[in-house]
């Protein structure tokens, strides 16, 4: 069975990573192609002409976008390795719930701490550390919130943990401080070859979130389409 | 072992809606807990410790909370009817355009194009219009989002079928015009007169009254900054 598989994405973006992950825990082959997210190319306004943003799974032509609604169509065509998601309703609504949380508290907390000083920032630590703790409660003595292996939410939290370098820099904390059995969660994925593979260096990543502070606007190219 | 199904929701909220109306596809009895948001009930709490929010649906004691969460945990649980495609890609098409529905209708036309005035509600209607003509587009050579019955996707967008009107009414503007927009205003008029939703519409005089209240709010706070 030939399948042409591409995924238009951005280094960076953890949105990008969870697709690599999920594509590197079925053992698939693709293309990756990267974008400018300043210049977008032809390519990626066509495919998701309705965000414009990566990541994009053009699988046998046809785009899929949303990080998450892509690992999930990942999961589902290719369904016989690695599952991601469990085969019982109420832990897949569990997992998707959890998925979601991620989406809708991560990203904007981390980028206020990076971004932001003073009260805000202060703010913006707190509850980013009370969201990961959180997180850390539903781990419970799990060795991945998929269970035995790792799964759909594995997959959507592990890839912010290449950013932490970066919030702890520029917000001046430790999150394993806070959070030890978090980070020792991102330790026990990092382990798996899926994992290493798929994040990125967190120096190189405190490298970028450098350079946009130094933007005057704090612009990030890589905004989350519900922003 | 008998089934013990718990929604709870409040009178007004439309994304508890969705809700009633996949159980009434789906063909599926369950006891409704009415909450007043401004006083949650402990088991409110309990059910939904994260977010304190309605819809949660409580299954034989296991909660469920977020909507769309809830809408594939009941398609994958009572699977005749199916609200979600079988095809994969399909299934993923549902799902985009229900977060899309979410992230961009929704906040557009609510926080965006509703909740504001002047030059601001201007720049928000340019935006809240582009998505709609995402929309529209999507309908073409469909009676439903669904295809030629109400789906998933119909069931997230549910929400405009009824409210659209209400906030035409209480900002006193035009957001789906029938010239500009045919399709989505056909498939608005055909979804809620369809027998599963029309009986589930809150009383629209109540709704009017809350909407033009929280408006009122939302734009005084605006003015006093």
């Amino acid at each position: 069975m030939g399948d042409e598989i591409i995924l238009l994405d951005f280094w960076p973006s953890m949105f990008g990573m969870r697709v690599r992950l999920a594509l590197a825990e079925k053992g698939l082959k693709y293309e990756y192609k990267e974008e400018d997210l300043r210049n977008k190319s032809p390519l990626l306004l066509e495919m998701n002409p309705v965000h414009k943003q990566i990541p994009v799974l053009i699988h046998n032509g046809k785009p899929i976008c949303e990080s998450l609604i892509i690992v999930q169509y990942i999961d589902e065509v290719w369904h016989d390795k690695s599952p991601l998601l469990r085969s019982d309703p109420y832990q897949r609504a569990q997992a998707r719930f959890w998925a979601d949380y991620v989406d809708k508290k991560l990203y904007g907390l981390g980028r206020k701490v990076w971004s932001t000083k003073g009260e805000e920032q202060e703010t913006a630590k707190k509850e980013f550390i009370e969201c990961l703790q959180l997180l850390e409660g539903e781990l419970g003595e799990k060795p991945y919130f998929g269970g035995e292996k790792i799964g759909f939410v594995d997959v959507a939290l592990v890839t912010f943990s290449c950013w932490f370098y970066a919030y702890e820099s520029f917000g001046n904390f430790s999150i394993e401080a806070e959070c030890p059995k978090l980070i020792a969660w991102t330790k026990r994925c990092k382990e798996k070859e899926s994992v290493s593979s798929s994040l990125e260096d967190p120096h190189k990543v405190h490298g970028f979130v450098m350079g946009m502070r130094k933007r005057f606007d704090h612009t990030c190219p890589m905004a989350l389409s519900c922003e | 072992m008998a089934e013990e199904l718990k929604l709870f929701r409040t009178w007004s909220s439309v994304f508890a809606l969705r809700i009633v109306w996949a159980l009434k596809i789906k063909g599926v009895e369950y006891e409704t807990i009415f909450e007043d948001l401004s006083n949650k009930s402990p088991s409110l709490l309990q059910y939904n410790p994260v977010h304190k929010k309605v819809p949660v649906l409580v299954h034989n004691g296991k909660p469920i909370a977020e909507s769309l969460v809830i809408l594939e945990y009941i398609d994958e649980t009572w699977r005749e009817t199916p609200l979600l495609p079988e095809d994969p890609y399909e299934r993923a098409m549902a799902r985009f355009w229900a977060k899309f529905g979410d992230d961009k209708v929704l906040t557009s036309i609510v926080w965006g194009v509703f909740f504001k005035e002047g030059k601001e509600q201007e720049e928000a209607m340019l935006e809240a219009m582009e998505h709609l003509q995402f929309l529209e587009d999507e309908l073409k050579g469909k009676r439903f989002f669904g295809g030629e019955r109400i789906g998933f996707v119909d069931l997230a967008l549910g929400w405009l079928a009824n409210m659209i009107s209400i906030f035409e009414e209480v900002a006193g503007l035009k957001m789906v015009d029938e010239d500009k927009f045919p399709l989505l205003a056909a498939w608005m008029q055909e979804f809620a007169d369809s027998p599963i939703i029309k009986d589930n519409w809150p009383p629209r005089d109540k709704m009017i009254a809350k909407f033009q209240a929280l408006r009122d709010a939302k734009l005084a706070a605006a003015a006093s900054k």
